[in-house]
């Protein structure tokens, strides 16, 4: 009971991690910059929604979509502004640049939602269902599934549309794939786009679960940069399945040790893997033609 | 050059004069008294909780002509329940705007930070809210640290005096938010449970951002408890309650004071009204003088405050009051706003009768806490209020 229980919570935050990790490797595959701040994006994500169905009573779905569609103008923000002009001038400041945007976010939310964090009510989150003989929230069998369903969409999409298929471009060539007429700072912010929507869609399905309010991503943008770093962050099933194997391991740790040794073992089996697979997991080495 | 020394001894006086009238402006003569409390984040509740305890109190002392002769003026600063913020806010406050007297917040972690510095300024600190035994049983002499609010040694043993008494508690789980605060109860709880025979049937700790608890709950449930002491503010505890409605597991849950920090029932849901926690005071149900004398000025002074319901958390709003009173008192005994002469103020003030209860010398050499086990209420969040336990509303 005790194993089964701890793998059903480590499935549904691995998926979390993962799809937060998700957007770090698409921007990363496209442009070899990410966002730092995606634990601001996931927040947003959770702020929106809750901001569209609790306060304003519109539809659950309506509100879901909305809050996605505002994440992705959101993550093009942060290409505009706190990646494209770097990059540009050849600076790697953007680093700092998407932290900063991001715990400008994070400010303006508390000052515009609320100091206070706020209950996201959904019926499936509360109340328990029994499966296998272990109790849980219905939603926590809906995140891991959403999680894996969404990672599947990414690679559909990069190998079977042309938009996909002109992003695959980019990450290989940019010069040829402009020459190819692929407009490449608009696949970028695509991208960016992209990233900002997984991170929003992790924050609405993990915020019935926690509490809604300005802070709740930065903990979980760590550990997804982590996981990002672990899977190999040029590959997305990898990105994915190390997020799950991050989540399986830290709530089995929890679980079968006790809460004391959590955070402490989880990082040093990052730290292990990474120092025996120093291109993570599932990544590739990455040859530099001189 | 007679006229030039007239023009320039004009222009002396005049600016003189300019800083003369705007000195009492700048507050030069009023007894400032210093806030560092959480004002923003998860325990921004508690902190206009203080706050407003503190206002109704310093409104009541100004109206009747202050102290020494002198007003009081508030000054806050947000800690954002950080201790490194909340550190950097008491030195401004100590040494930059030289107050007379510290209060702190809600959060152990701040407030132990804090105090070092309060022992080493020789400024009288007050803490109205955190609750963890070492902020007043520090180990500085002399102690320049005051508290009129629950300690956590004492609440710990009437944590188990309770679970016992109400539901025949044998065998409780230990579920502890991973910060000072918890450690200070682990350390409580365990002396308590020792001094009574009482065997835990597991301890296990939880993060502030913790989405799930399950893991932790299902080891002490593994181990056989039959209720469960928590310690943690209101929105980590309402992730444990939610992650025992996820369980399936019904278990009595005797809990510190954290969920009066906020929504908890919003937070936590239906199953919020299951936790019975600790408070030093309600405003529910029948009031003394000082409670009824109270509640009309919060009622006047705070738009949002409607009844008893809308005084949440109380117990800021009670220890912050009853806290800056006897504040009051120990400047009044030291004729002075000199720190050390304050401290020994506390020492001097023989009864008052407060909002809590009627103190009677609550400060001596010996004892820095002004609320004791016997000054305890138990409550339960019934919808959005805190009642006491198996009142209706």
């Amino acid at each position: 009971m005790l194993i089964v229980s701890a793998l059903i919570t480590g499935l549904g935050l691995g998926s979390m991690y993962g799809l937060l990790a998700l957007g770090f490797h698409v921007t990363y595959a496209v442009s070899a910059t990410v966002n730092f701040a995606q634990g601001s994006s996931m927040m947003l994500g959770a702020v929106f929604a809750y901001t569209f169905a609790v306060r304003l009573g519109w539809p659950l779905p309506a509100a879901v979509a909305m809050a996605l569609v505002l994440c992705a103008v959101y993550g093009a923000l942060v290409e505009r502004l706190a990646v494209r002009p770097f990059v540009r001038r050849g600076s790697n400041a953007w680093l700092m640049a998407t932290v900063a945007l991001g715990i400008l976010a994070d400010n303006a939310v508390l000052f515009t939602f609320g100091k206070e964090p706020r209950g996201f009510p959904m019926a499936w989150a509360s109340g328990s269902i029994e499966v296998a003989g272990i109790n849980l929230a219905p939603l926590q069998l809906v995140i891991p599934v959403a999680g894996i369903a969404l990672a599947a969409a990414l690679h559909a999409f990069s190998r079977y549309t042309r938009h996909g298929k002109a992003m695959l471009a980019v990450v290989q060539n940019p010069e040829a794939a402009r020459l190819m007429g692929i407009n490449v700072p608009l696949a970028i912010l695509g991208a960016f786009a992209l990233s900002t929507v997984f991170a929003g869609a992790a924050g609405i399905l993990i915020a019935p679960l926690f509490n809604v309010h300005s802070d709740m991503g930065t903990v979980f943008g760590l550990k997804a940069f982590a996981v990002a770093i672990l899977g190999g962050i040029t590959s997305a099933w990898g990105v994915m399945l190390a997020g799950i194997l991050f989540g399986v391991v830290e709530s089995m740790i929890t679980a079968l040790l006790g809460s004391s040794y959590t955070q402490v073992l989880t990082f040093a089996v990052v730290i292990v893997a990474l120092a025996a697979m120093p291109n993570g997991l599932f990544g590739r080495v990455e040859v530099k033609k001189v | 050059m007679a006229t030039a020394w007239t023009r320039r001894s004009i222009l002396g006086l005049a600016v003189a004069a300019a800083f003369g009238a705007s000195l009492p402006a700048f507050g030069a003569d009023t007894i400032k008294i210093g806030l560092v409390t959480a004002l923003s984040g998860q325990s921004a509740r508690a902190g206009e909780a203080i706050t407003r305890g503190l206002t109704i109190a310093i409104d009541e002392l100004n109206a009747s002509g202050g102290v020494l002769g002198r007003k009081f003026e508030l000054l806050r600063r947000d800690d954002e329940a950080t201790p490194a913020k909340g550190v950097i806010a008491a030195r401004e406050l100590v040494f930059k705007e030289k107050v007379a007297v510290l209060f702190g917040g809600l959060d152990t972690p701040v407030s132990l930070a804090i105090v070092p510095i309060m022992n080493e300024a020789k400024v009288p600190f007050m803490g109205p809210w955190a609750a963890g035994t070492p902020i007043t049983r520090n180990g500085a002499n002399p102690n320049f640290v005051f508290r009129v609010s629950a300690v956590d040694e004492i609440v710990d043993k009437a944590m188990l005096q309770y679970a016992q008494k109400t539901f025949n508690a044998k065998k409780p789980g230990l579920i502890l938010i991973n910060n000072p605060w918890g450690e200070s109860n682990e350390k409580g709880l365990r002396a308590a449970m020792d001094a009574k025979g009482v065997k835990a049937a597991g301890i296990e700790k939880f993060e502030g951002n913790d989405v799930d608890v399950v893991p932790q709950l299902t080891r002490l449930k593994q181990g056989g408890a039959d209720s469960l002491f928590l310690v943690g503010n209101v929105g980590p505890s309402s992730q444990v309650v939610k992650s025992l409605d996820r369980m399936g597991w019904k278990v009595p849950i005797v809990s510190h004071w954290g969920p009066a920090g906020g929504r908890f029932t919003e937070l936590a849901g239906p199953n919020a009204k299951e936790v019975h926690f600790v408070q030093t005071y309600s405003f529910f149900g029948k009031q003394g003088a000082v409670g009824e004398k109270v509640m009309k000025r919060l009622m006047a002074t705070y738009s949002d405050i409607k009844g008893p319901g809308d005084v949440t958390p109380a117990v800021g709003v009670a220890n912050a009051y009853d806290a800056m009173h006897l504040v009051a008192l120990a400047i009044r005994n030291a004729g002075s706003t000199d720190g050390p002469k304050v401290r020994e103020g506390f020492y001097k003030i023989a009864t008052y009768d407060g909002l809590i209860k009627k103190y009677s010398k609550p400060f001596t050499p010996d004892n820095h806490d002004a609320i004791n086990e016997n000054d305890y209420v138990w409550t339960q969040f019934i919808d959005n209020q805190i009642l006491p336990v198996g009142m209706k509303q």
